[in-house]
């Protein structure tokens, strides 16, 4: 099922939590709301669901205006970061909560329920618990249980508010790709929101970038990460090196250095930041095509990449990922002079890309 | 106990705070009660039976026990009510309100009784009106029943506030998204998280108004075989230096009041279980 989101509006108090937001999910994606806390990701999805209220604005199931719908008309499954699991139930009563509620003349029998509960549980790997109670599982065990639990009443639209926010970094891993594969099995239209980008490019089929109240970028996660349209973007999707300067005859020119641009290169002549991640940078030992030069500080090689930081005289460190190959033909040497070239860059004026 | 001493922890000085805990709680607890049961061995069993068995003193425990069973069963119902209305509505007075739930815990016992009788007596502020409908509280078990509920409400108010508050507002969402109405919420996500609460308050709200003598014996009007409660046989023996007679009537009320927690920590033990905590 589809869900258009528009011109959604809410705030809280002085604070704008989202300011005229739009969007739309695709029926069957797996779509990740990515952001700093407080960006009004969470508060977009409890919106969705139909736990919050906004202040202006529609949300669309399937084309069909469901804003003044109430929480439990809209066939939602909500997946809380903390779980919500009722503790004075079993696993097995949590899940079939859901089907137990439901009015004598539309709920399944005894028998049926029971078989439904258990196929949950055996999808998610854990119909061995059915008896125990969420107090006795791990952190992991119970955030899928919450997942067969929301699972049970079919709901049309999936919502996972920091699923995997609660759980140590093992654990996140598996359980994201666990998730994956249960879309790509199920194709239930899903939002999951998180402040890990890692997460949300791994796991997503579309990104939704989001800062202070509204959308910084759209796209799949890979044009994300290549093309990110904000510096906002940029330096929240990881480590990235900042170079001041200007663009000048289709170059980016930084301090004596300059890097010639590539056709997008316009006619401004404004101050201009280039972004660049660290293994987008290379190291040499002549001059041509440098953006900068510095002393190496810091050589730090555990793990497959090097890790350098070379320190230009007067200014911030750059940080330089090398492969491990590359590092050995190098030879580099601590307190070495050394040119700093880049493969990639990302130059904004302002706000806007060049 | 050496294979306790010898385990290493971070919190020093185990075997002395144990110790003293061990000693404070025989001098302060335990040694009345060893004290209680020797006073009643004097008695011998014959005699004792002949004590307690006596209609005047049954029908004082029966009364005690009675209204001190329906004062808990009241404030379960009403102190869950008032701690519900105080945990989840903002209103003008709400602080105000709160701390007006202590009132019976500050105020002397005696105080309260006498404001009771005041309000209650045929002549009363409340009673003057209730007498021509034919309800009589003040002098009757009802008037017991009322003191009662008054000195033990904070006790359920107290306990279950701390519970609901700390209930997270995601149980209730997560029930909504599944399409529990607020009927099913209630009985079926919030009540089961409270239950162990409400049953400890109302434990202690029975064992403090079995043992109330202050503010019930002015309202009460003692009058035997009716509104005469228990402490107040045990009082009245005393006066008339019949020690022994009166630890009878004493050992029995401890007796039954240990019964009766006993049932109550069973209860709780059951729940927590069954929450999967322990």
């Amino acid at each position: 099922m589809s869900i258009e989101i528009r011109n959604i509006e809410k705030r809280f108090g002085n604070f704008t939590a989202l300011d005229k937001v739009s969007l739309t999910v695709e029926s069957g994606e797996l779509l990740a709301l990515l952001g700093p806390s407080g960006c009004g990701k969470t508060t977009l999805l409890r919106i969705i669901a139909g736990l919050e209220q906004p202040d202006a604005g529609q949300v669309l199931f399937e084309g069909r205006d469901a804003t003044h719908q109430h929480v439990a008309e809209r066939q939602v499954g909500f997946v809380f970061q903390h779980y919500a699991l009722f503790r004075h139930m079993t696993v097995f009563d949590n899940v079939a909560f859901g089907l137990t509620v439901r009015p004598r003349k539309v709920r399944p029998e005894a028998a049926e329920i029971r078989e439904r509960v258990m196929q949950l549980l055996k999808m998610v790997q854990l119909d061995w618990l059915a008896d125990a109670y969420p107090a006795q599982l791990s952190g992991g065990q119970r955030q899928r249980i919450a997942l067969a639990r929301s699972l049970a009443v079919e709901p049309r639209v999936l919502l996972l508010d920091e699923p995997f926010g609660a759980l140590d970094a093992k654990v996140r891993k598996d359980l994201r790709r666990w998730l994956r594969k249960l879309h790509d099995d199920m194709h239930i239209t899903s939002v999951f929101v998180t402040h890990d980008q890692e997460e949300a490019l791994e796991v997503s089929d579309r990104v939704v970038v989001m800062d202070h109240g509204h959308i910084e970028q759209v796209g799949r996660p890979d044009d994300i990460y290549e093309q990110p349209a904000t510096p906002f973007v940029t330096r929240f999707l990881g480590d990235v090196n900042l170079f001041h300067g200007r663009v000048e005859d289709g170059r980016f020119t930084h301090g004596d250095f300059a890097h010639a641009l590539d056709d997008r290169a316009g006619a401004g002549t404004d101050t201009a930041v280039a972004y660049v991640r660290p293994h987008d940078l290379d190291l040499a030992r002549a001059r041509d095509g440098a953006l900068a030069c510095g002393t190496v500080e810091h050589i730090h090689a555990v793990g497959p990449l090097v890790r350098v930081e070379v320190v230009p005289a007067g200014g911030d460190a750059i940080e330089v990922v090398l492969g491990k190959e590359r590092f050995r033909e190098l030879a580099l040497v601590p307190g070495e002079q050394v040119y700093v070239t880049a493969r990639k860059l990302a130059v904004f004026s302002g706000d806007y890309a060049i | 106990m050496n294979l306790i001493a010898k385990r290493y922890s971070v919190l020093p000085g185990f075997g002395l705070s144990l110790g003293y805990a061990l000693f404070w709680l025989g001098l302060i607890v335990l040694l009345p009660f060893a004290a209680l049961a020797l006073t009643a061995s004097t008695l011998g069993w014959t005699a004792f039976i002949e004590q307690v068995s006596a209609p005047r003193v049954l029908a004082s425990l029966q009364l005690s026990f009675g209204a001190a069973l329906i004062a808990a069963a009241v404030n379960a119902l009403m102190g869950f009510l008032v701690a519900w209305v105080l945990v989840r509505y903002t209103f003008p007075g709400k602080r105000f309100v709160d701390a007006l739930i202590d009132l019976p815990f500050a105020l002397p016992t005696a105080v309260a009784g006498i404001a009771l009788t005041t309000i209650y007596a045929p002549n009363g502020w409340l009673g003057r009106y209730l007498e021509p409908l034919g309800v009589k509280v003040a002098f009757t078990p009802l008037g017991i029943v009322v003191a009662l509920i008054f000195v033990s409400l904070p006790f359920v108010v107290r306990t279950v506030q701390p519970v609901l508050e700390d209930l997270e507002k995601e149980l209730e969402e997560a029930a909504t998204c599944l399409g529990a109405d607020r009927w099913q919420i209630f009985r079926r996500v919030i009540f089961p998280a409270v239950l162990p609460a409400l049953l400890t308050g109302s434990a202690m709200a029975f064992a403090r108004a079995t043992g109330e003598f202050g503010s019930v014996i002015f309202i009460a009007g003692n009058i035997p075989l009716v509104s005469e409660i228990a402490p107040l046989i045990i009082i009245s023996k005393l006066e008339q230096f019949d020690v022994a007679g009166a630890t009878a009537v004493a050992v029995v009320m401890l007796a039954l009041s240990f019964f009766v927690l006993f049932l109550i920590n069973l209860l709780q033990w059951w729940t927590a279980r069954r929450h999967g905590m322990k």
